[in-house]
C-alpha cells in the first residue's frame, strides 16, 4: 500500500527539513500549507514550488508556540487546501550550551516549540482523523531523544518527549486507521547543524533532500512506524540506547 | 474572549450504534450559572451548541461536527426525594440509575425506564422515551410533572401542564433544541417489590405475537415482544413475549427485602465470563450466519418457568436488558449498527411490520434483533408517539453498506406509507422530506417556537440539520 497526500500541512517549513518535505509533496501533487515564523522564507520556498509547476503552496505565518491560536489556524487553512490528509510537524529549535552555561529561559523555548507545539497542532488534528478513520501524522523528532547527551539535555529532553508522545500517539489512534510516523534523523546538513562543531562526514550526514524523502517514504507506506533517518541509525540507536548509565556518561557523545 | 474555540476539548464523539461518529469541541458544565456562560460564549463565537448525556442515542442526535457538544454529566445531582409522595427532582445530567438506586430502597421506581439504566434524565426528556409499559402508563413526558429550562439568552423558565403547556410540550420530545433542560421533577411509581412476576409466550406467527398482546395488556404491567428476523416460511414472525406484573403484598408478603440495591444487580459474570469481556464472545457471532444461529437457540430455548408458566426477576433485571453484556456494541465491529424502529398506526400494523420483514429477507438486509411493542399515542409537539405499535430493528452495518441504506430508505417510504412516524432516539437514516411529511404543521409549529427562543439558532446538532429541523 502507498498513501497518496493531497492536502498537507506542514508546520515549520520556512527552512531546512520542513522546506524540502514541503517541496517534495508539492512536486507529488499534493497542496501543501506552509507554516512557519518568517513569513519572507516561506515565500521563498513557496515560490519555488510554484516555480517547478506542480502543486499547489499555500503561506501561512505561525509561531508554533501560540498554543492559542492553533485551532483557528487549523480551520483556516484547511479551508483554503479544501481538506487535510497530511500534517507534518518540523518545527524544531536547538540550542548548545557553552560549557558551563546554564540558560533555563533557553531550556524552556526548546520545550516549546519542539514538545508542546507539536501536542498543540497533533491533538486536534489526531482527534480530526480519528473521528473519519484516516489520516497521516508525522513528527520529525530526533535521535537526540534516545539518551540525556551531555551537549543539548534540554533539546533531548524535548525530543525524548516528542517521541513519547508520538508513540502514546499511535498506540492511540493508529487501531482507528491513523497513520503516525515519527522520524528521528541523526546528523542533517542543515543551519540546524552550524551550532555543532565536530560535524560527522560520509554516511552518517545526511542532506535535507535525502531525509525528506526517506521521511515521506516511510509516511506513504501507511503502517505507523518510529523510523531512523536514515536507517543505519538503528543498530547505533540499539546500542546506544542500551549503555548503561556510568557508561554512557563518560563517553565523549 | 475566543475561549471556547481556543480551549475547549476536542472529542470525537460516537452514535451508540457506532455507525456514526464526528469531531466535536466539548465542556462538561458543573451548574447552571457555568452552562450560561457557555451559551453566552459560544453565541458570541458562533458555535452552536448541541447537548450530550449519556450518548445513548443511537444516531447523531447528540453530535455536532465542528461545533460545541456540551456535556450534561457535569449536573447529574439528585435535589430532592420524597418517600412519602414519590417525586423525585434531579439535575437534567442525573441518569435514570442515579435515580432508582436513590429511590427503590424506599419503594419507589421510576414511572418510564427505557432498556438502558444509563440514559440522563434530560436524554429522556429530549427524546420522550418509552419504556415497555408505553401501552399502559404512556411516554417518559407523561410523568414529568414539571422541568426547568435554560434558553438561549441564559434564563432559567420553570414549566410544567400548568405553567406554559404549550412549552412544556415543545421543550418534552424538543430534542434538546429549545434549550438546556436543568432540573427535572418526576413522579415515580410505588412499589411494594422488588421483583416482577413474568410470563413468556411462544408465538409461532406474527399474528399470534399482535394477539398476544391484546390478550394480555389489559391486565399487563409491561409487554415486550422479540421476533426472529431470520423465520422464514411457516415460522415467518415468530418471536417471544414477555408479560409481566408488579407483585401485591399477597403474592410477595416479603417484598420489602427485595427492594434492596444488592438484589437489583446485574450478573457480574455469565457463564462464567466475566461481564466485561462479554462482548468479545459475542463478536464471532454478529454475522448472518451466527445471528441466524442465535435467534433459533433463543427460540428453542426454554425459559425455567415454574408451574403457573412464570417466574421472577427484577426490575433492573426485567427493564435493562441492553445493560447485561457492557459494550456490547462493540462486538458489531468498527462500522457499527443502525436500529430503525417502525412506529406504525394500530390499523397498519400488522400489514406494514409483515411487509417489513419480508422486505429485509428479500433484500438479505435481517435485522439481528427484532422487538416489539405497543404505544399510546400523546401530545408533545415532535413527538413520535402514536395509538399503535413499534419494531425495532438491529442492523450491522455491513463492509459495503449501500445495500442498508437502500434497504432503509424502503423501511422509511413504508413507515410513511402507513401514516408512521420516526424516533429520533434511534434514528441515523430518515431524510429531511420524510421527517417533516410525518409530522405535518407540527414541525411548522414547533420552528415557530424555536426562532422565538433561540432566534440566533444557538442549539443545533447533525441530526436536527439531517432532519431539516434546523
Amino acid at each position: 500500500m502507498s498513501l497518496v497526500f493531497r492536502h498537507a500541512i506542514v508546520v515549520g517549513a520556512s527552512s531546512g527539513l520542513g522546506a524540502e518535505i514541503a517541496r517534495q509533496l508539492a512536486a507529488d501533487g499534493c497542496a501543501v500549507a506552509l507554516l512557519g515564523r518568517r513569513e519572507d522564507e516561506l515565500r521563498k520556498v513557496a515560490a519555488s514550488i510554484e516555480a517547478a509547476g506542480r502543486g499547489r503552496a499555500i503561506v501561512q505565518p505561525h509561531d508554533a508556540t501560540q498554543y492559542d491560536r492553533v485551532p483557528a489556524v487549523l480551520e483556516h487553512v484547511m479551508r483554503e487546501l479544501g481538506g487535510l490528509d497530511l500534517l507534518v510537524y518540523t518545527a524544531g529549535i536547538m540550542h548548545l550550551p557553552q560549557e558551563g552555561e546554564y540558560d533555563a529561559a533557553r531550556d524552556r523555548a526548546q520545550v516549546e516549540v519542539n514538545l508542546l507545539g507539536a501536542m498543540a497542532w497533533m491533538a486536534p488534528v489526531a482527534a480530526m482523523f480519528e473521528a473519519k478513520r484516516a489520516g497521516t501524522l508525522v513528527a520529525v523528532s530526533s535521535i537526540a531523544g534516545e539518551r540525556g547527551r551531555r551537549g543539548f539535555p534540554a533539546y533531548s529532553a524535548s525530543k525524548a518527549g516528542l517521541t513519547v508522545w508520538m508513540e502514546g500517539l499511535r498506540n492511540r489512534v493508529s487501531r482507528f486507521g491513523v497513520n503516525v510516523v515519527t522520524a528521528k534523523p541523526g546528523f542533517m546538513d542543515t543551519a540546524m547543524l552550524d551550532q555543532v562543531e565536530r560535524k560527522p562526514k560520509g554516511p552518517l550526514l545526511t542532506s535535507a533532500p535525502q531525509a525528506a524523502s526517506l521521511i515521506l517514504a516511510a509516511a506513504r507506506r501507511g503502517t505507523s512506524a518510529s523510523v531512523f533517518v536514515p536507517g543505519i541509525w538503528w543498530p547505533v540507536a540499539m546500542i546506544v540506547r542500551h549503555l548503561p548509565s556510568f557508561v554512557f556518561r563518560r563517553l565523549n557523545i | 474572549m475566543a475561549a471556547l474555540r481556543t480551549s475547549a476539548a476536542w472529542r470525537v464523539l460516537d452514535g451508540f450504534g457506532g455507525s456514526v461518529r464526528a469531531l466535536s469541541r466539548s465542556v462538561c458544565p458543573a451548574s447552571v450559572e457555568e452552562l450560561a456562560q457557555v451559551f453566552a460564549d459560544a453565541s458570541a463565537e458562533g458555535l452552536a451548541v448541541s447537548f450530550r448525556g449519556a450518548g445513548r442515542s443511537y444516531g447523531d442526535a447528540s453530535l455536532n461536527t465542528g461545533q460545541l457538544a456540551v456535556d450534561g454529566r457535569g449536573m447529574r445531582r439528585i435535589l430532592s426525594f420524597d418517600r412519602a409522595t414519590g417525586i423525585v427532582e434531579a439535575e437534567g445530567g442525573a441518569s435514570i440509575a442515579d435515580v432508582w438506586r436513590r429511590t427503590l430502597p424506599e419503594g419507589w421506581w421510576p414511572a418510564v425506564v427505557p432498556g438502558t439504566m444509563h440514559p440522563t434524565l434530560a436524554g429522556c426528556v429530549g427524546m420522550n422515551i418509552h419504556g415497555k409499559n408505553c401501552f399502559k402508563v404512556g411516554p417518559f413526558g407523561d410523568h414529568v410533572l414539571e422541568l426547568d429550562l435554560l434558553t438561549a439568552a441564559g434564563e432559567r423558565v420553570t414549566l410544567s401542564r400548568e405553567r406554559d403547556p404549550a412549552l412544556f410540550r415543545a421543550v418534552i420530545a424538543g430534542l434538546g433544541l429549545l434549550g438546556a433542560v436543568t432540573r427535572v421533577k418526576l413522579q415515580l411509581k410505588h412499589v411494594h417489590s422488588g421483583e416482577l412476576r413474568v410470563r413468556p409466550l411462544a408465538t409461532k406467527t406474527l399474528s399470534q405475537m399482535f394477539d398476544a398482546f391484546v390478550e394480555h395488556m389489559p391486565h399487563a404491567d409491561y409487554a415486550v415482544g422479540w421476533l426472529d428476523c431470520f423465520a422464514t416460511g411457516p415460522a415467518f414472525g415468530r418471536g417471544l413475549v414477555h408479560v409481566a406484573n408488579h407483585l401485591s403484598p399477597a403474592e410477595d408478603p416479603n417484598g420489602h427485602t427485595s427492594l434492596a440495591l444488592m438484589k437489583q444487580d446485574l450478573p457480574p459474570s455469565i457463564l462464567g465470563v466475566p461481564k466485561s469481556l462479554l462482548w468479545m464472545l459475542l463478536k464471532p457471532f454478529t454475522n448472518d450466519t451466527g445471528m441466524k444461529f442465535v435467534n433459533s437457540v433463543k427460540v428453542a430455548l426454554p425459559e425455567p418457568v415454574g408451574r403457573d408458566g412464570t417466574y421472577r426477576d427484577s426490575h433492573a433485571g426485567f427493564a435493562f436488558l441492553l445493560d447485561y453484556v457492557p459494550d456490547w456494541r462493540l462486538s458489531y465491529g468498527d462500522a457499527g449498527f443502525i436500529q430503525v424502529q417502525l412506529f406504525v398506526p394500530d390499523a397498519n400494523a400488522r400489514e406494514a411490520f409483515a411487509e417489513a420483514l419480508r422486505l429485509c429477507q428479500r433484500r438479505g438486509v435481517v435485522s439481528y434483533l427484532g422487538v416489539f411493542k405497543r404505544h399510546r399515542a400523546d401530545d408533545y409537539l415532535l413527538s413520535h408517539g402514536l395509538d399503535g405499535w413499534s419494531l425495532a430493528l438491529d442492523f450491522k452495518v455491513p463492509r459495503e453498506p449501500k445495500r442498508l441504506w437502500d434497504t432503509a430508505a424502503d423501511l422509511t417510504r413504508l413507515v410513511l406509507e402507513a401514516g408512521g412516524t420516526f424516533y429520533p432516539a434511534k434514528d441515523q437514516v430518515v431524510d429531511a422530506a420524510s421527517f417533516a411529511h410525518s409530522l405535518g404543521d407540527r414541525l411548522t409549529r414547533f420552528s415557530e417556537i424555536k426562532r422565538r427562543l433561540d432566534p440566533g439558532g444557538l442549539f443545533a446538532n447533525d441530526q436536527a440539520r439531517r432532519l431539516g429541523i434546523v
